[in-house]
């Protein structure tokens, strides 16, 4: 088993590596820069300007040598202008370029300066993720129970009424993406033309002081989307489950149905479902980001889209880094979990 | 002129509805708690002949109710889409649309009745009429493959140009008549969904965004259902490093969170580099490579057939691919000669992150099938045939797996049109005019707590579509499992 896990740590390391460096590539591209250029200095610079503004800053290193910075492996380029100008990407707005320190990559802990935010990306990430924390907590909370329950109740009876019933509610519920259900819900629940006004269309406030008014809709908008999913699931195991021999056997032997489903089946049933949840997360990311665009509710996931929107690359690098571990741990405590519930699957 | 009401002169039949509905919920909920006024299996009498009979008690009221008030509701419909394509106007807004639909009704009626004629000799296609799940699930599919059909190529259903602005008719509400031009019979009489923020007709821009969600989400599903055969067939049939290699990179591009990799790869900047264009250029080669190895593995031993065959098909595709990455003004822009069309840049940008998207999925998929088909006997039988590799994993092993294919090739078509609607939503990819959902969805919201029309119009129909697709899926699962 342990042998098991530093194999999988090494590959996610790997994969983190790969990842990370493709980001950095993609988003360190020329016309990017130049972008980030114009917006940072001047709009009307010339493209010798540009590439001065950006030499003096290291960015027209190599790329390797610049993810190396980036890393924290590679001393940071400090170049001396002919003004007598220093630069060096350790550099803040707090402390001068002589003063920076030679190192300072992601290993340092230092992940880089906002260019829109003007403030350090660990902090920004820090704070939004804690936003996003909370909004995922609850998502959790509604969604996992509520999957399971739902998947228990249409896989305990296949074919029954109830079954029919919960199974087209978890396909259209699959069917429908965060960006249209946020969209009908803000529509019939907080728009004036519907005229229902239950709940605040956005979640602004939520930031501050989540309540129920005006919280509910995020959560539910994400957590609905996954529930289908995970409930399908759950009923296809527990169907499975109830089929085995064991439970014609309980049944036989006079237990009653209440008691076959929670005490014989549940258990077996839920094996599936644990692995489905813990895939989920990189789905979850998916709808945290554009919930959070719909009800203005400024997390990790908004973070992401004000990044990438206006080319702060050095923050934009920063969300990737955390949504990748993110991704890549959830996968590792999936295979973990499985393994530690399902006694017959031995890793070798 | 008069705004249109909802239903127009079957304004009574409303009534009906509301009943009908009203008593499926009472017979939903009473249903629900049979089991406490109604113990199972009580009332049925086992005859002497073996068969059992199940004697009508008022338990069963409430499930009866229910069947009839469905029936309601679809004959309701009926008469309103019936009505609408002979009263156009006169039937409300529903009328009108339904009119607007009417070749749409007409194709889908022909389709389901040669369907269900002659749906003994159609395969799987023909027991899909077999369950229910699976034909409400194929019309609704049907219903926007047609509309994009008649509007993309015939130019029918819509009832304005998706670019026109009509000043008056900013924001208005469904059902609104053309006011403020100076020639109104130039123009259809209203704008049956009303107008956007920007004074365009909602039903219109509807309509057209279906042409651009069904002309891109299945051939970026076939497109990655080729990638992800061609490499997931020789991972799970040889095994060993190749597999290693290739899961690698797939985990790689499914650990990326969809939304950042769109961001990276479609934004203007990026498309200036041409990245998504070479990406293009690898990714479009699988379908040939496909089917060079597909046609090759069969007739290898008879070079009178293979000869011809591949020249033809493996020429016809070059041609096709030559012409879909060349575009002047890129990167990539040689061979003028051979380049017989362009696709718009955008739309390029979409299909190509699109089919990177879902390729690796498929890929674990493929693979997975693979794995388990090649401890076959019949697999077996072809290695001792002297049968060749690949000829075993296109010929042999492929068709084996077609099943789970083809309902996860349905259920991720529906996944595409949700990552295009994606795309749309946060503006990236297309142009911000056109009328794709996704990018409907994202103009609309911005006024949604005061007119939400122009954003629930496409919402809803891409929220059809995507159901539509995973009820078919579903139906075909069924009847697959049934063989």
């Amino acid at each position: 088993m342990g042998q098991f896990i530093l194999r999988r740590l090494g590959v996610m390391l790997l994969t983190a590596l790969c990842l990370t460096f493709v980001v950095f590539y993609l988003t360190n591209l020329y016309p990017n820069l130049e972008k980030l250029a114009k917006t940072q200095a001047n709009n009307r610079m010339t493209d010798e300007q540009v590439a001065t503004w950006l030499g003096n800053r290291g960015y027209t290193q190599n790329v390797f040598v610049k993810y190396g910075e980036w890393i924290g492996v590679v001393s940071s380029k400090v170049t001396v202008t002919e003004a007598g100008d220093t630069f060096t990407r350790c550099s803040r707005p707090t402390i001068p370029a002589e003063e920076a320190s030679r190192f300072c990559g992601v290993l340092q802990g230092d992940f880089g300066f906002s260019s829109v935010f003007k403030d350090e990306v660990s902090s920004i990430v820090w704070q939004r993720l804690g936003l996003t924390g909370y909004l995922m907590l609850w998502v959790m909370i509604v969604m996992v129970p509520g999957a399971l329950l739902v998947g228990v109740l249409a896989g305990m009876r296949e074919g029954s009424k109830l079954d029919r019933s919960l199974s087209t509610f978890s396909i259209i519920t699959t069917a429908t993406p965060e960006y249209v259900s946020g969209v009908i819900f803000i529509a019939v629940f907080s728009s004036s033309a519907v005229g229902l006004r239950w709940f605040k269309g956005t979640a602004t406030s939520a930031m501050e002081s989540p309540n129920f008014e005006n919280f509910f809709l995020p959560v539910i908008t994400i957590a609905l989307y996954g529930l289908g999913y995970i409930a399908r699931m759950t009923r296809a195991s527990m169907t499975e489950v109830m089929t085995a021999q064991y439970i014609r056997t309980a049944r036989l032997k006079g237990v009653s149905f209440g008691n076959i489903v929670l005490k014989h089946a549940l258990r077996n049933a839920l094996i599936a479902p644990f692995t489905v949840i813990m895939l989920q997360f990189p789905w979850l990311l998916n709808g945290v980001v554009i919930v959070e665009t719909i009800f203005n509710y400024k997390g990790f996931g908004w973070t992401l889209v004000e990044a990438a929107g206006n080319n702060d690359i050095e923050l934009l690098l920063g969300v990737s880094v955390v949504s990748v571990f993110v991704v890549l741990l959830t996968q590792l405590i999936s295979d973990i979990g499985y393994v530690y519930l399902n006694p017959r699957i031995r890793v070798s | 002129m008069e705004p249109l009401t909802w239903t127009g002169i079957f304004a009574p039949l409303n009534y009906a509805l509301m009943a009908a509905v009203v008593i499926f919920a009472i017979g939903f909920v009473l249903q629900l708690f049979r089991p406490l006024y109604a113990p199972a299996d009580t009332d049925i009498t086992i005859n002497p002949d073996g068969t059992a009979s199940a004697r009508f008690t008022f338990a069963d009221i409430p499930s009866e109710a229910m069947k009839y008030s469905v029936y309601a509701v679809v004959i309701v419909a009926l008469i309103f889409i019936a009505g609408g394509i002979f009263l156009n106007h006169q039937a409300g807004i529903l009328g009108a649309m339904a009119h607007q639909f009417t070749p749409v009704w007409i194709a889908l009626l022909v389709t389901y009745a040669l369907s269900i004629k002659f749906k003994r000799n159609l395969g799987l296609y023909g027991k899909l009429f077999d369950s229910p799940i699976g034909m409400i699930g194929f019309g609704l599919v049907m219903f926007w493959v047609f509309t994009a059909l008649f509007t993309g190529v015939f130019g029918m259903i819509a009832t304005h140009e998706p670019l026109e602005q009509l000043v008056r008719m900013k924001n208005e509400g469904p059902g609104a008549p053309v006011e403020g031009v100076d020639d109104p019979s130039a123009y259809y009489s209203h704008y049956l969904l009303g107008g956007d923020n920007l004074a365009r007709d909602v039903f219109t821009r509807m309509v057209e965004g279906s042409v651009i969600v069904i002309l891109i989400a299945p051939f970026a599903t076939i497109f990655a259902f080729m990638v992800g055969i061609t490499l997931g067939l020789p991972a799970g049939y040889y095994g060993g490093r190749l597999d290693t290699l290739l899961s690698f990179a797939a985990n790689l591009i499914l650990a990326f969170p969809v939304i950042l990799l769109f961001y990276l790869l479609v934004t203007p900047e990026i498309r200036e580099t041409g990245i998504p264009t070479y990406m293009g250029m690898v990714l479009f080669l699988f379908p040939i490579i496909f089917f060079a190895i597909l046609i090759h593995s069969k007739y290898r031993t008879r070079p009178e057939v293979n000869t011809p065959l591949l020249i033809g098909v493996v020429g016809t595709l070059s041609i096709i691919y030559i012409s879909t990455i060349n575009q002047s003004g890129t990167p990539i822009d040689f061979l003028n000669f051979i380049d017989l069309f362009d696709v718009a840049g955008g739309i390029l940008t979409v299909f190509v992150s699109v089919v990177f998207v879902n390729s690796p999925t498929v890929f674990r998929i493929v693979r997975g099938l693979a794995l388990d088909i090649k401890t076959r006997d019949y697999v077996a039988a072809a290695q001792t045939r002297g049968e060749g590799p690949f000829y075993i994993m296109l010929w042999e092993i492929l068709p084996n797996a077609r099943g789970p294919l083809i309902v996860d090739f349905c259920l991720r078509i529906g996944y595409t049109t949700i990552l295009l609607g994606t795309l749309g939503f946060f503006g990236l990819g297309l142009p911000p005019e056109s009328p794709d959902w996704g990018a409907t969805i994202n103009e609309g919201r911005k006024l949604l707590s005061v007119y939400p029309h122009p954003a629930i119009v496409p919402a809803v129909a891409l929220l059809s579509l995507v159901l539509g697709l995973n009820l078919l899926a579903d139906g075909l699962r069924e009847q697959s499992l049934k063989d």
